[in-house]
C-alpha cells in the first residue's frame, strides 16, 4: 500500500511539474531572471502547490498519525545556521546555472539525449558528496 | 487576459501541492524532492528505500508517457556538459546540506509557516536571482 501511495505522489508531481511548465528549463531562469524578460509563472507553480498544502497541514495537525499509521512529522526546531543558509545559497547558484532543482531534474529523464542524465548524475555525485562530510 | 502560461503554471501547481497533500495525510511523510532522490543514497534495498525508488520512477515515468503521447515538452535545457557537471554538483551537495529545496523547503515548509522552510527560500530565490543577474547580465554565460 505504501509503494502504491509513493507511485501515485510520485507520478501526480510529475504530472503537475510537466502542465505547469517546471520542466522548461528556459521558464525557471527566466523566473529567476529580474533584469532581462521576467517570466512569473513560478510564482504560480509555487502559489498552486501551497494551497492544498494550507489545507493539509490544518488537517494533519488535528489528527496524531495518517491513514496508513505513520506518525505525522514532527516540525522542525526553528535553527538557522550555516547549513541551512549555506546549502540553500548554493542550490540558488546551481539553479540559475542550469534551470532544474532536484524534482524536475528527475522529471526530464526521459526528455531525450544526455544532457539530464549529466545533469542527474552530477546531482547524485554532489548529494554523496555531502553524505561523505555531513557531521 | 491572463496569459495561459501562468493558468497552467496554476493547475500544474495544484497537482504538485496535491501530491505533496496525498503523501502527507496518506503516508505521513513530507513530500521533498532532494531528500528522496539523496536517501536512494542510502539502505539500497530497504522498505523506505523501495518507496522511494517508486515514487522517483512516478515522478520521472509520467512525464515520459506524457511525451511519448504528445511529445516531450520542450526542456530547452542546455547542452554544455561543464555547465551541467557544476550545476548538478552544487544543486545536489546544496540541497543536502540544507536538507530540503523547492518541495521540501518551499511547498511544504513554507505551507506549515515553518521557519527553516521561509529561510531557506527566500536564501536559494536571493542567490538565485543575484546568479543570475550574474551570469546572464554581467558574465553572459547562461
Amino acid at each position: 500500500m505504501r509503494l502504491v501511495v509513493s507511485l501515485l505522489t510520485g507520478s501526480l508531481f510529475g504530472l503537475g511539474l510537466t502542465v505547469s511548465g517546471m520542466t522548461n528549463t528556459a521558464k525557471v531562469q527566466g523566473w529567476l531572471d529580474l533584469f532581462g524578460q521576467w517570466d512569473p509563472t513560478l510564482a504560480f507553480v509555487l502559489g498552486g502547490a501551497i494551497l492544498p498544502m494550507l489545507l493539509a497541514w490544518r488537517i494533519a495537525a488535528k489528527r496524531e498519525r495518517a491513514m496508513l499509521g505513520d506518525p505525522i512529522p514532527a516540525p522542525s526546531e526553528p535553527v538557522i545556521d550555516m547549513r541551512l543558509l549555506g546549502g540553500s545559497a548554493l542550490f540558488g547558484i546551481g539553479w540559475a546555472l542550469v534551470g532544474l532543482c532536484p524534482g524536475p531534474a528527475v522529471a526530464v529523464l526521459a526528455s531525450g539525449g544526455l544532457a539530464p542524465w549529466i545533469f542527474f548524475a552530477a546531482m547524485l555525485t554532489g548529494m554523496a558528496l555531502w553524505a561523505r562530510i555531513a557531521p | 487576459m491572463i496569459p495561459a502560461d501562468w493558468i497552467w503554471g496554476l493547475i500544474g501547481g495544484l497537482m504538485i501541492g496535491g501530491a505533496a497533500a496525498l503523501y502527507l495525510l496518506v503516508a505521513g511523510r513530507v513530500m521533498g524532492a532532494s531528500g528522496i532522490v539523496g536517501g536512494l543514497l542510502q539502505n539500497a534495498g530497504s522498505n523506505l528505500w523501495q518507496e522511494r525508488a517508486v515514487f522517483i520512477a512516478g515522478l520521472a515515468g509520467v512525464p515520459m508517457i506524457y511525451g511519448l503521447l504528445n511529445g516531450f515538452p520542450t526542456t530547452n535545457l542546455t547542452s554544455n556538459w561543464v555547465l551541467l557537471l557544476i550545476a548538478g554538483l552544487i544543486v545536489g551537495f546544496g540541497t543536502r546540506m540544507a536538507n530540503g529545496c523547492t518541495s521540501g523547503h518551499g511547498v511544504c515548509g513554507i505551507s506549515r509557516f515553518s521557519t527553516r522552510g521561509i529561510v531557506a527560500t527566500l536564501t536559494y530565490l536571493g542567490f538565485g536571482f543575484a546568479a543570475m543577474a550574474l551570469f546572464r547580465h554581467g558574465l553572459g554565460i547562461v
